[in-house]
């Protein structure tokens, strides 16, 4: 299917203390229609960054997109002027934040902060707006929404403000909906409810999502794409069955590896070694050089770029073509890899 | 929120009973008497004295001299010791004076300290902003009465016109139109005086505050819904970055008698500043503790002016 956002080689910089960060450094992404793709990676590795320079959201200064196109139904979002970008911003792409607890504006109800963007983006007469703002209201799951659009945002709990995000996003029906970590910060309660209900909000009208993640679970759940991202870059994108069950990054491997199957006990978990890299000091060559197994002389001397291993497959390891899940058992059967059952069960 | 106000109010009533009380103790146990003798006057003699402490009930007890004297400033009665006038008739007339000054003065510094803040923070790191954090330093460094002796300097050479008093005497015959004009001009000085300070600071304040709510999450979430800058910055950003000020616009007031004294003095401005300044000099405890009295009421009106202010635009604060 034809993708409706299409990222090509994406750079973002951000000016510091220490020097020229660089936050993504050339990612490329499809999102496509009516599907979700996830995008999951550790903190820092710049999932934040990509989301907001899709809506050119970056603050700047220090930020700076230096490179790259965002194709939006064949419109490049980075050449547009201001006034397309904002006619674009909340109508045709809505985003939810990280952070519900102070993503409202305290100062004005949430039903306001709603019927605002609605104004802004359709014909809607007051009246109009606030009876759609009910409506949306109560879609979302908010109960009694005609009392509860007077309420302010510090009348209501983390659950109920990421309900109104949703709602404030979803109510100009975007093509696509930016989820960037929407439950992070909420119970693990209220995450599955708030995945939900993203997700029959799609099944009803056919959006496409992009939703941030570091849950690998999340994202087998609700996306039918994913893309892994480390220190910067995208290091392998697929479906959710090429990923899942024929990774061919190690760091993916790694991830995999990493996590505990419920209900099987007696299995052994791997612990990637090091750490994330400071966008500050990022090693030469492969970024994941220094914490990779099959790490080899030429991975020191160039970047792998993200190639096609099969078809919608793609990866960024020079050895991508004979690494995968038989061969990284075999390399990760010595013990010093692994920590046993005792010691994390 | 009724209940609130009603509650806040009766407290500032109590607050203003013990405050009448302590200013009253402060202004007596401060050292000096008003009846004091001087040894150098021949005329003042031991007998004066007594027929003067009776005549201004000194030789009662403290408390009944308290009573007495909030009886007399409640009924109007009260009179200067200086020239006998009553005190609120001359406050009166002296609080007009400086009410111009505090008017004007409080109109330029909060028209200008807001958009040079706001256009500082906005462009921070600009020219723009660069030069009015340059001005505002300055502007604070400089002493007010070495700023205020430059100033005339500079005006009076410049236009030639008097800038020291309220008016130019033997002036009342003149056209209305001259009349006004040099009010106006004896105005400028001293009210731009009065602001420049404030400018500096309040403008300075407005930026920190305005560069804070900036980069707040609900700015983000403003842009992404596709409003434009003005619409982010003047309505979602403003109207968190004022909620501080309006707690600061009720404490302007007490500014009206405080807040003028070495203007005044300057500018031979008769205003009330000066006229507590000598009141003190002279010993004239009834128009001392009237200006007390006054100043303790405007803070306090000032604080449940900001109280009240302060629920009507931060709804957290709804009770
Ligand atoms: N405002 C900023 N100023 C300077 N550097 C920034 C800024 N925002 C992001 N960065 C840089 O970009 C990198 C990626 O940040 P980003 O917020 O995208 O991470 P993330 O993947 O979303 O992490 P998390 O899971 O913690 O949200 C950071 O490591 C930091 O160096
Ligand atoms: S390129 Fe080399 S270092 Fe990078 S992931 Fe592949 S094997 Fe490891
Ligand atoms: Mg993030």
């Amino acid at each position: 299917m034809e993708p409706i956002l299409k990222i090509n080689n994406l750079k973002v910089c951000f000016d510091t203390d220490g020097g020229l960060a660089k936050a993504v450094d050339g990612i490329d992404l499809e999102i496509t229609k009516g599907a979700t793709l996830g995008l999951v990676g550790e903190s820092g590795c710049g999932k934040s960054v990509t989301c907001l320079s899709i809506l050119r959201l970056i603050p700047s200064p220090p930020g700076r997109i230096t490179g790259g196109e965002i194709l939006y139904r064949g419109m490049n979002l980075l050449a547009l002027p201001d006034r397309d970008m904002q006619r674009i911003r909340g109508n045709d792409i809505g985003m939810i934040f990280q952070e519900p607890m102070t993503s409202l504006n305290p100062v004005f109800t949430i039903g306001d902060q709603i019927k605002e963007v609605i104004m802004l983006h359709q014909q809607k007469t007051s009246s109009e707006a606030e009876e759609l703002t009910i409506r949306i209201l109560d879609k979302v799951g908010i109960p009694s929404p005609e009392v509860r659009i007077r309420a302010y945002p510090h009348q209501m709990s983390g659950g109920m403000k990421q309900r109104v995000m949703i709602a404030m996003a979803l109510s100009c029906n975007p093509e696509i909906l930016i989820a960037d970590e929407p439950t992070t910060a909420l119970d693990v309660t209220i995450q599955a409810q708030i995945l939900e209900l993203m997700q029959s909000l799609q099944d009803e009208s056919g959006m496409s999502i992009l939703l941030v993640t570091h849950d690998l679970g999340v994202v087998a759940g609700m996306a039918s794409h994913v893309a892994i991202m480390y220190a910067s870059r995208i290091v392998e994108s697929g479906s959710v069955g090429d990923i899942f069950s024929n990774p061919r990054h190690p760091y993916t491997l790694g991830l995999f590896s990493s996590i505990p199957v419920t209900g099987k006990r007696g299995g052994d978990l791997y612990v990637i070694p090091g750490s994330v890299p400071d966008p500050l000091s990022f090693p030469e060559g492969c970024k994941f050089r220094p914490r990779c197994l099959f790490a080899a002389e030429q991975c020191t001397a160039e970047e792998p770029p993200l190639r096609e291993i099969e078809e919608g497959h793609k990866a960024a390891c020079h050895f991508s073509k004979t690494i995968d899940k038989y061969v990284w058992k075999e390399k990760t059967k010595t013990a010093s890899f692994l920590i046993s059952d005792e010691q994390h069960g | 929120m009724l209940s609130f106000t009603v509650r806040s109010f009766f407290q500032k009533l109590v607050t203003l009973f013990f405050i009448s009380i302590i200013s009253f103790l402060v202004v007596y146990l401060a050292p000096g008497k008003p009846s004091q003798i001087d040894p150098l006057n021949p005329k003042f003699t031991p007998e004066d004295l007594v027929r003067y402490r009776k005549e201004f009930n000194l030789d009662k007890p403290l408390y009944v001299q308290y009573y007495l004297y909030y009886r007399n400033l409640f009924s109007g009665q009260l009179k200067s010791w200086k020239d006998n006038q009553p005190v609120m008739d001359k406050i009166k007339e002296r609080v007009m004076n400086s009410l111009w000054l505090f008017l004007v003065g409080t109109l330029i510094t909060w028209s200008l300290s807001f958009p040079v803040g706001i256009s500082a923070a906005l462009r921070r790191g600009s020219f723009f902003d660069r030069f009015s954090t340059f001005i505002a330093y300055v502007l604070i460094s400089i002493p007010g009465f070495f700023f205020a002796y430059i100033l005339i300097e500079l005006v009076v050479r410049a236009f030639n016109v008097p800038v020291i008093g309220m008016y130019t005497f033997g002036m009342a015959k003149a056209d209305f139109i001259y009349r006004v004009m040099d009010r106006i001009w004896h105005m400028v000085l001293p009210s731009i005086l009065m602001a420049l300070g404030g400018i500096a600071l309040l403008s300075r304040y407005v930026r920190a505050q305005m560069l804070e709510i900036i980069h707040q999450d609900y700015i983000r979430t403003a842009m992404a819904k596709g409003l434009s800058a003005d619409v982010v910055y003047y309505k979602h950003g403003l109207r968190n970055a004022l909620l501080p000020f309006v707690t600061m616009f009720g404490l302007i007031l007490p500014g009206l008698i405080g807040g003028s004294v070495i203007i005044e003095s300057i500018f031979a401005w008769p205003g009330i500043g000066r006229m507590a300044f000598e009141a003190i000099l002279a010993r004239d405890y009834p128009v001392i503790l009237t200006i007390n009295f006054i100043s303790a009421v405007l803070v306090l009106a000032g604080t449940f002016i900001s109280d009240l202010l302060y629920m009507v635009v931060d709804p957290r604060i709804r009770l």
